[in-house]
């Protein structure tokens, strides 16, 4: 118990230096200023953590073994009342290293309150559904579903809304969690240094669908950042080929109702989330590979392949109009 | 009635009757440790479903009710009723006393608890438990979002909870004004100590849930409006009602537990307690503080950065009386002469483990960089380092060192040893890692999770530690049937304190003349002075007993029969239940009861062949 | 300990803590009150967070009747007064006059409860409802937690009155008697806090 005791804050230290886990999802590895702040920190607390558990394993390892009853020892040991001096000890110690890890968490508690914009900062609306995201940017009047663009080295404001429960927004990588609450809109920043695609997840238990509620923080640079905005506002354009114009009908038929493409379609109450750059995702319904099968089975079988979502089967559609249809959302793209 | 016409009755309604605060506390363990089974089940389902990426053994819906009732089970139902049992059985034993202040209170408390914990498992099989987290958050635990395995959750938690309540207020009574002569309040034992200060937190603390449960209770059945933000609703006021009773009860639960490794690192290292008068005081200021923290569990939910910092610096100060205890419980063992009984390994092992759960306290207290740990698996790790690593092990340790008294034989000592070690390992394997799973970008409360993101093999070395913890319990089962022809001794273990003094089995009124407690540690301090016996207060004369009623059961029915027509919308069912506990009130209020003696010969009888 | 019957001659000076049964009870309800005490402030403080939260239906300002609810407020704290000049009779020795105040004080409490019946029928006729916004539920929940608790007090001293008409007074009764006063006191001072600050809050805006 004792050499286990010994070890535990050791591999601590050994799994913090690796950083482990996935790239890009991993808070140990972070990815920009707000989750680096937030790691220092953590690993200030945990140095300080670990001076007292040294102290206290090192007496209790020493107590352990000193004063073990050995065999035909049957004094009894003095009964001592206790100490004065040590109980002081023991108080103020704790108080200052206490202090130490108080005052940088109060400066940087506000630090990361300050959601004041500066003259580069986006500011992106969140709002999270049963088991979907929506990512409103109100100065480019822009809706995007799922995948979060931002541009790299800019200050990103965040502001969290939720249409139905609790659900909570994090990308650890980036920066920490803050819950989106029906009724009232949170604000956090964030800020990514490098392009890259960052996972995001919700955090906050908010029905069967919870555990495959995942998102992606795209950053890219802001030019193409810029390039992503202008283009997700312009109107859908034409179909590249004539079965992708034959799915367009059927998607127009099936799917415009809870979908929009080029800000056309879509229900702000029930609908689902907006479709204009599918093409371009990583993965379909927030966890699926993206792939030709998969886009089918969800299309046919939603309810069994994420349970708790919304959206209606489309079994009905036969071969040709889901390979139609597949080739159609294939093709939404806003960044060729 | 006399005696001699009470033991004519049959042992089954001698139980079901019984304000005998030992049978009472018999009752609670049984219970108690029939909850903690059915919690540690749905605990090995849920880590076998995460036992490998996606996995689906069972299906997330499933898996939401587990998680649910896991943890309601074991706050409410397992760690609670527990602590109540040992509280009920050793308490008035330690202060000197006969029996608890309201022996009628007391046994209402135990049914009451019962039904309520009886009604919330009963959910499983009319429509699926509740699904919401054991914190039932608005709106997902809401009649939009959540089926009736929330209206079980709403009422029979509030059934239980009176019961609680009842429990602690009859403690807090017991300890003030029925204790032994000498036994000033600076000369209790800690467990009593301990168990004062709990009591305390559940008189101020449970009546914030009582709240929080009728206020969901009336949104769900009544249709009134508090958490429905389209009314003009707010549902984050849940929360702060959740957490003004929820965070005090982790302290609740805490500090009887601090309260049994205090007597058992004591008497296994043969020492008084270190820095005695400083362990109250850190006590009191621990469940002080306990009130004052709350709102750390929502840092994310949007209250702005000067209300974080303020209770993360109000968190963080709460090491310090931990601190002071985890000192002084070393200094109690520094020059011992420490014997490394089962009980005393768990007391010895709680100190790394509670340690590394309060530094991991700490870092969450930290606003900042809670909002990486916030609602991960780090929180998970926290919390079960703290309950398990402290709670937990607080039961098994006033297990094996209070369960010749309680039981009557002494538990198998290498039954006992392989039961701790392997849950030792099995619980640090379990949650240690767990740790790191959350800065890996685990959330707390998933079903599942998608193979590739690192995940997958501390996932898997978690389960392997659960399946550790799973057979150690089994091996205490075992230890239980097998040991029980190993009759115990009056004082097996050299004690230091009453419960010691009394004969085993101890009889019904405990005390046969009222002892007189001079020092701290009476017995001890008797034993130090060459002396057999403790002195008494009174000559040996007949003792006032209080009968037995059934009415606590039936109250409690009373009140289970109307959840169902609440649950159900059938009111006159309610009307029924709520009329049988309120007929029963009213005849115990006007019957006068005053109880019977135990003749002297009796009593005489008894000392002959104790 | 509670021996039944004695003669009002031989009580001593305080009855209702003579015995050990007496006097723990008389610290329990003291505990019991202070639960109590967290029970209303945590529906005060819901009350507080929701009062504004009226969803287009009546608010404070437009309904509460101040007039109404001074003459219970009147009404509540006289019967504080008659319940302390029961306890003095008890202590007198006095138990057909500590019967007396005790009936005029359920009789108060009657009169209180019907006008808060009243007054809730009023609202309700201007359209706030338990469910017509979280201000509705909010309301009617504090002040109807606090109605139900002056029910329950008069239930119990009624039971009381019933139970010890001819008995004279005992040892057993008097903590009775003596709680049941206690109880009275807290539903009369929480009720002040109601008035101030559901009413006059509400009235101010």
């Amino acid at each position: 118990m004792k050499q286990l005791g010994k070890l535990l804050p050791l591999t601590a230290i050994i799994f913090l230096l690796t950083g482990c886990g996935e790239l890009n999802l991993t808070a140990l590895d972070p990815q920009g200023p707000v989750a680096q702040m937030q790691l220092s920190l953590i690993k200030l607390s945990l140095y300080i953590m670990i001076i007292v558990i040294v102290v206290v394993f090192a007496i209790f390892a020493y107590v352990l073994w000193r004063y073990r009853e050995k065999p035909g020892d049957t004094h009894i040991p003095k009964q001592v009342e206790g100490s004065k001096t040590l109980e002081i000890i023991w108080t103020t110690i704790p108080v200052l290293l206490l202090i130490v890890l108080a005052v940088p968490n109060v400066m940087d508690t506000f630090t990361l309150a300050n959601v004041e914009a500066d003259e580069n900062s986006i500011t992106v609306k969140v709002t999270a559904h049963q088991f979907w995201w929506e990512f409103e940017y109100p100065d480019h009047n822009v809706i995007a579903g799922q995948d979060m663009y931002i541009p790299t080295d800019t200050k990103i404001i965040v502001q969290l809304e939720a249409s139905d429960v609790m659900h909570s927004f994090w990308v650890p990588a980036l920066a920490g969690k803050q819950d989106n609450v029906p009724g009232i809109t949170n604000e956090m920043w964030l800020e990514a240094e490098h392009p890259g695609v960052y996972k995001g997840k919700c955090t906050e238990l908010c029905g069967e669908g919870h555990w495959l509620m995942d998102f992606r923080v795209i950053a890219v640079e802001p030019d193409k950042f810029d390039k992503w905005a202008t283009n997700m506002g312009e109107p859908e354009q034409e179909p590249a080929t004539q079965l992708a114009e034959t799915g367009r009908e059927v998607f127009q038929a099936s799917c415009i109702a809870c979908h929009a493409v080029g800000g056309v379609g879509g229900n702000p109450v029930a609908g689902g989330p907006d479709l204009t750059n599918f093409g371009e995702r990583e993965v379909i319904a927030g966890f699926l590979e993206f792939n030709d099968e998969n886009l089918e089975k969800w299309l046919r079988y939603p309810a069994e392949t994420k349970p708790g979502n919304t959206m209606p089967a489309f079994n009905h559609l036969d071969d040709s109009e889901m390979e139609a249809l597949i080739e159609y959302m294939k093709g939404l793209k806003v960044l060729d | 009635m006399s005696n001699s016409q009470a033991l004519k009755k049959s042992v089954l309604w001698d139980w079901l009757t019984t304000v005998d605060h030992k049978k009472i506390g018999i009752m609670y363990l049984v219970a108690g440790a029939f909850f903690f089974v059915l919690g540690g089940l749905e605990a090995m389902i849920i880590r076998a479903q995460l036992m490998f990426p996606e996995l689906n053994i069972v299906s997330a819906q499933a898996f939401n009710e587990l998680i649910t009732m896991h943890g309601t089970t074991m706050i409410f139902l397992a760690a609670m009723p527990l602590l109540f049992g040992f509280m009920n059985f050793i308490v008035p034993l330690q202060i000197g006393a006969r029996d608890v202040a309201f022996p009628f209170l007391n046994s209402l408390g135990f049914w009451l608890f019962l039904f309520g914990g009886i009604l919330l498992n009963l959910s499983w099989f009319f429509g699926g438990a509740p699904d919401a987290g054991w914190t039932a958050y608005v709106p997902l635990s809401s009649a939009e979002y959540a089926g009736t395995g929330l209206d079980y959750y709403v009422l029979g938690l509030q059934i239980s909870g009176a019961g609680t309540l009842i429990g602690g207020i009859n403690f807090l009574v017991t300890i003030i004004t029925m204790r032994a002569p000498g036994m000033t309040m600076m000369k209790m034992p800690l467990f009593t100590w301990s168990s004062f200060v709990s009591s305390a937190l559940i008189l101020f603390a449970f009546p914030a849930l009582t709240v929080g449960l009728f206020l969901l209770m009336f949104e769900r059945l009544f249709g009134a409006n508090y958490f429905i933000v389209e009314a003009g609703g707010n549902v984050v006021i849940w929360q702060h009602l959740f957490w003004i009773f929820g965070h005090p009860e982790v302290y609740i639960l805490i500090l009887p537990a601090f309260g049994i490794f205090s007597e058992v690192l004591s008497t296994f290292s043969k020492k008084r307690l270190f820095g005695y008068s400083a362990m109250v005081f850190a006590t009191l200021i621990i469940g002080f503080l306990g009130f004052m923290v709350w709102a750390h569990h929502m840092f994310t939910v949007g209250m702005g950065p000067v209300a974080n910092a303020i209770f993360a610096v109000a968190t963080m100060a709460i090491a310090v009386p931990t601190g002071i205890k985890i000192f002084n419980w070393l200094f109690t063992l520094w020059g011992g002469r420490i014997k490394f009984t089962t009980a005393n390994l768990f007391a010895l092992g709680f100190i790394p483990s509670f340690v590394l759960g309060g530094v991991t306290g700490v870092m969450l207290a930290t606003s900042a960089a809670n909002y990486q740990f916030h609602d991960t698996y780090f929180v998970v790790a926290h919390f079960h380092y703290v309950i398990i690593g402290g709670v937990v092990f607080g039961l098994f340790a006033g297990t094996f060192y209070w369960w010749p008294k309680i039981f009557g034989y002494m538990l198998n000592e290498t039954l006992g040893k392989w039961f701790f070690w392997l849950f030792f390992i099995g619980f640090h394997l379990t949650f240690f890692v767990q740790h790191f799973l959350g800065l890996m970008g685990m959330p707390r409360r998933v079903a599942s999770y998608l193979d590739g993101q690192g995940l997958n093999d501390l996932n898997f070395i978690s389960t392997i530690g659960a399946f550790f913890m799973a057979v150690a319990f089994v091996i205490l089962l075992v230890n239980i049937f097998v040991a029980r022809n190993d009759k115990a001794v009056a004082d097996p273990w050299d004690g230091r304190t009453l419960e010691w003094a009394t004969p085993t089995p101890v009889p019904e009124y405990n005390f046969a003349q009222t002892p007189v407690a001079r020092e701290l540690d009476a017995l001890w301090y008797e034993k130090m002075q060459g002396n057999k016996k403790l002195p008494v207060a009174e000559p040996l004369g007949e003792i006032h007993m209080p009968n037995g009623s059934i009415l606590p059961i039936i109250m409690s029915l009373g009140l289970f029969i109307a959840s169902f027509g609440f649950i159900y919308a059938t009111y006159w069912v309610s009307v029924i239940g709520l009329g049988l506990t309120l007929g029963c009130m009213v005849v115990r209020s006007v019957k006068e009861d005053h109880g019977y003696h135990i003749p002297v010969e009796e009593i005489k009888q008894d000392k002959e062949v104790g | 300990m509670g021996h039944a019957q004695h003669n009002t001659d031989t009580l001593p000076p305080n009855p209702e803590k003579a015995t050990l049964e007496g006097r723990n009870k008389f610290l329990a309800f003291w505990f019991f009150l202070g639960g109590e005490t967290v029970l209303f402030a945590s529906l005060f403080g819901t009350y507080l967070g929701l009062r504004n939260g009226t969803a287009g239906g009546p608010t404070a300002a437009e309904i509460f009747d101040l007039f109404l609810v001074f003459i219970m407020t009147t009404i509540l704290l006289t019967s504080s007064l008659t319940s302390v000049f029961a306890m003095l009779a008890m202590k007198k020795g006095n138990f057909k006059q500590m019967l007396v105040w005790m009936w005029v004080t359920v009789g108060l409490g009657v009169a209180f409860l019907g006008l808060e019946i009243y007054e809730f029928y009023v609202y309700v006729g201007y359209g706030l409802t338990f469910t017509t916004s979280a201000f509705g539920s909010a309301f009617y929940t504090l002040v109807g937690f606090h109605g139900a608790h002056v029910a329950f007090g008069i239930g119990w001293i009624v039971t009381l009155l019933i139970r010890y008409r001819k008995s004279g007074l005992t040892l057993t009764n008097a903590p009775k008697f003596y709680l049941a006063s206690l109880y009275w006191h807290f539903i009369d001072v929480v009720w002040v806090f109601i008035f101030t600050v559901v009413y006059l809050m509400g009235i101010g805006g």
